[in-house]
């Protein structure tokens, strides 16, 4: 069986925080990582192939130079191979361009038999790379996946929804993204880490991938940004403290019946 | 295409290096400023330049003039369950209402399943002006195939200028294949809507980088321009009795579903779900261990029955299930009254809960931001407030 994972690498944006004078973003010391929900998919793999012999994991990413850090993060959880999808001419792609560029790369691979995305990016939070890409490769995707087991070329999946879970059949390939509850992603062994050190990534090319450059890039892009700006600031209320707690609980109570809030 | 930078003009002072939300801008040795692939395009740097050495250069319009013209009309996907309307679609009738009478067009529904026609009536009561219905057994359940296949059809078909889902499972899972299909640009999860009446452009707010950041879209050259919205971001309209519309019925040729639906668990069946809930009480990292949330438990009860919401720290520690999550990664709530209980208020939670009607945050920490959007704000320990809290209540 052959998995890709789809990663992308983003600012920790727990990190982010803003600078009230300014009331802009600051960045210093924010760390760039795997998004957390890509961590999931990958884990995902990695325990497929423990449980199916002959099963080999695919990592792409899509993303500048750096990105590369991924991968080797990848490569010494235990992926057998990655691609770092790198061009100037992604530069600006949106969820439509991206999905394109992703499913292009794909193509150039050995034919997978399932693509995992984590379930949405921390700093886009889109949720819409990993179904578009499903849609360009014309294979079918389950967003939200909690749960897989794989038998006969056919894969049993839950997925969940606002209230519970849908218990889903689907014949392989596929597509799925990837929730945070389906399992908890295991760090980079040592043996991992020397493989990943020696690794030299040679970044594909928008040419090499064989995309249509017409569909790549900003240009391609059918949504635009028109402003960035950061949220107006927050002014609390009230603020009760250095009072015993049951005279403030036994005010809020009272403050709550006055206001006829219950 | 993408930015510009002029190096000539271009004094080295790395103002736009820290404007940069993505961190693609940095100063090579000599001082000039150089951008990379993490560049989105988003623009935030070009007007803290100082010399203007900064541009965005983007290919002349390709849409051909006139040909975006053919596009009319506001469409909001009628999400159904077991043929439930879905609380979101209303919220989205009440917005689209809104927004075609600016634009000065009708307000359609689609309404997608198996025998759900009758789901009409109620679209007509909250604002519909048509209801466009397609039946047929591959969509008695929800998968996400054939439900953009029938959506793009539709869309080919009758070339909606808008069209706008809810950001659920079910619209997020189809609606990203559907703008794929049609090559229209999608907005995921928006807070605001508006349009510009001129240019009829739909302008799109949503928060992006975990809530740190708005940004407002659009899509200039593509039709339809397609957003998704979460759940309780909009009111809900009231429903006019005796409404009622246009029912168009729509014959779409599907495949037998790829994916099948073994089995629907419902698994709120005894709990009270956060997603509609009047009153929420959330627990947070505060709450120190998953048998603490016993007491949010009676604090819930002690409020006549209210949801229990957890923030992510709580979910990631593995103390209650993430139905239960309110914030980016969880559910949005609107309810009428929120107590967060030992939750620091990290923009990601915020995001998700800032327009309850009513914020009450218990936290040991003086300095928590959660109080900054708190509208009753308890300094102090949990473990000793909320038991003092419920007695308060009870008596």
């Amino acid at each position: 069986m052959h998995i890709v994972v789809c990663v992308k690498q983003v600012p920790n944006t727990t990190q982010v925080r803003i600078n009230p004078e300014t009331n802009t973003l600051v960045r210093d010391g924010v760390e760039s990582i795997m998004n957390p929900f890509d961590e999931n998919a990958l884990e995902m793999a990695l325990q497929l192939k423990e449980k199916h012999a002959g099963t080999k994991v695919t990592v792409l990413t899509m993303g500048p130079p750096q990105a590369a850090e991924v991968l080797k993060e990848a490569v010494g959880r235990g992926a057998d191979a990655v691609v770092l999808l790198c061009d100037r001419a992604f530069a600006g792609s949106d969820t439509w361009a991206t999905s394109y560029a992703l499913s292009t790369a794909i193509g150039k691979l050995e034919r997978p038999d399932l693509v995992l995305f984590g379930k949405q990016a921390i700093d886009g939070d889109t949720a819409q790379v990993g179904p578009g890409v499903a849609d360009w490769l014309g294979i079918p995707c389950i967003a939200y996946a909690r749960k897989i087991e794989i038998a006969g070329g056919k894969a049993a999946v839950e997925r969940a929804y606002e209230d519970g879970y849908e218990k889903l059949e689907v014949a392989l390939p596929c597509a799925l993204t990837v929730l945070k509850e389906a399992n908890v992603p295991r760090m980079a062994s040592l043996r991992g880490k020397m493989a990943a050190k020696k690794l030299g990534i040679a970044p594909m090319t928008a040419e090499a991938s064989g995309a249509d450059p017409a569909r790549l890039g900003l240009n391609a892009s059918p949504t635009r940004v028109v402003k960035i700006f950061s949220p107006p600031p927050k002014t609390g209320g009230v603020k009760w403290q250095g009072e015993e707690p049951a005279v403030m609980a036994q005010r809020l109570a009272d403050t709550l019946r006055e206001r006829k809030l219950i | 295409m993408g930015l510009k930078i002029d190096l000539e003009t271009c004094i080295g002072c790395g103002a736009c290096v820290s404007a940069c939300p993505f961190g693609a801008l940095s100063q090579r040795p000599e001082g000039k400023v150089e951008v990379n692939e993490a560049c989105t395009a988003c623009g935030a740097c070009i007007e803290t330049c100082p010399v203007g050495a900064l541009s965005m250069e983007v290919a002349e319009k390709k849409a051909e003039a006139g040909s975006l013209d053919a596009y009319r009309g506001l469409w909001v996907f009628a999400e159904q369950r077991g043929g439930k309307v879905q609380e979101v679609a209303f919220e989205l009738l009440g917005e689209g209402r809104v927004l075609a009478d600016k634009l000065g067009v009708e307000l359609s529904a689609v309404l997608l399943g198996h025998q759900v026609k009758d789901c009409a009536a109620t679209l007509f009561e909250h604002g519909a002006d048509q209801v466009y219905v397609v039946d047929h057994p591959a969509l008695a359940a929800y998968t996400a195939e054939p439900y953009s296949e029938a959506m793009s059809a539709l869309i080919r078909k009758h070339k909606p200028e808008v069209v706008l889902a809810g950001a659920t499972s079910m619209g997020r899972g189809f609606i990203a294949r559907v703008a794929i299909q049609v090559h229209a640009g999608l907005t995921a999860d928006c807070t605001e809507l508006d349009v510009d009446t001129d240019k009829r452009l739909l302008l799109q707010t949503r928060p992006a980088f975990g809530g740190n950041i708005m940004a407002c879209i659009i899509c200039p050259d593509h039709r339809p321009q397609m957003a998704t919205v979460r759940p309780k971001v909009f009111k809900q309209p009231s429903p006019v009795a005796g409404r009622t519309g246009r029912l168009v019925e729509e014959t779409v040729d599907l495949k037998e579903p790829a994916v099948k639906v073994i089995e629907i668990v419902n698994a709120m069946q005894n709990e009270v779900n956060v997603a509609g809930a009047e009153f929420i009480v959330t627990g947070g990292r505060g709450l120190g261990a998953p048998e603490n949330f016993k007491l949010l438990a009676e604090l819930a009860e002690a409020l006549g029955g209210a949801a229990v919401g957890a923030s992510r720290a709580a979910v990631d520690a593995g103390w209650i299930s993430s139905f239960h999550q309110v914030g980016q990664t969880g559910k949005t709530v609107r309810p009428k009254i929120y107590i967060a209980c030992g939750v620091s208020g990290q923009i990601q939670h915020l995001v998700g809960m800032n327009s309850s009607d009513t914020i009450i945050a218990i936290n040991k920490d003086p300095d928590a931001p959660i109080f900054g959007v708190a509208d009753i704000g308890i300094v102090g320990d949990l473990f000793q407030v909320v038991p003092e809290l419920i007695k308060a209540l009870k008596t």
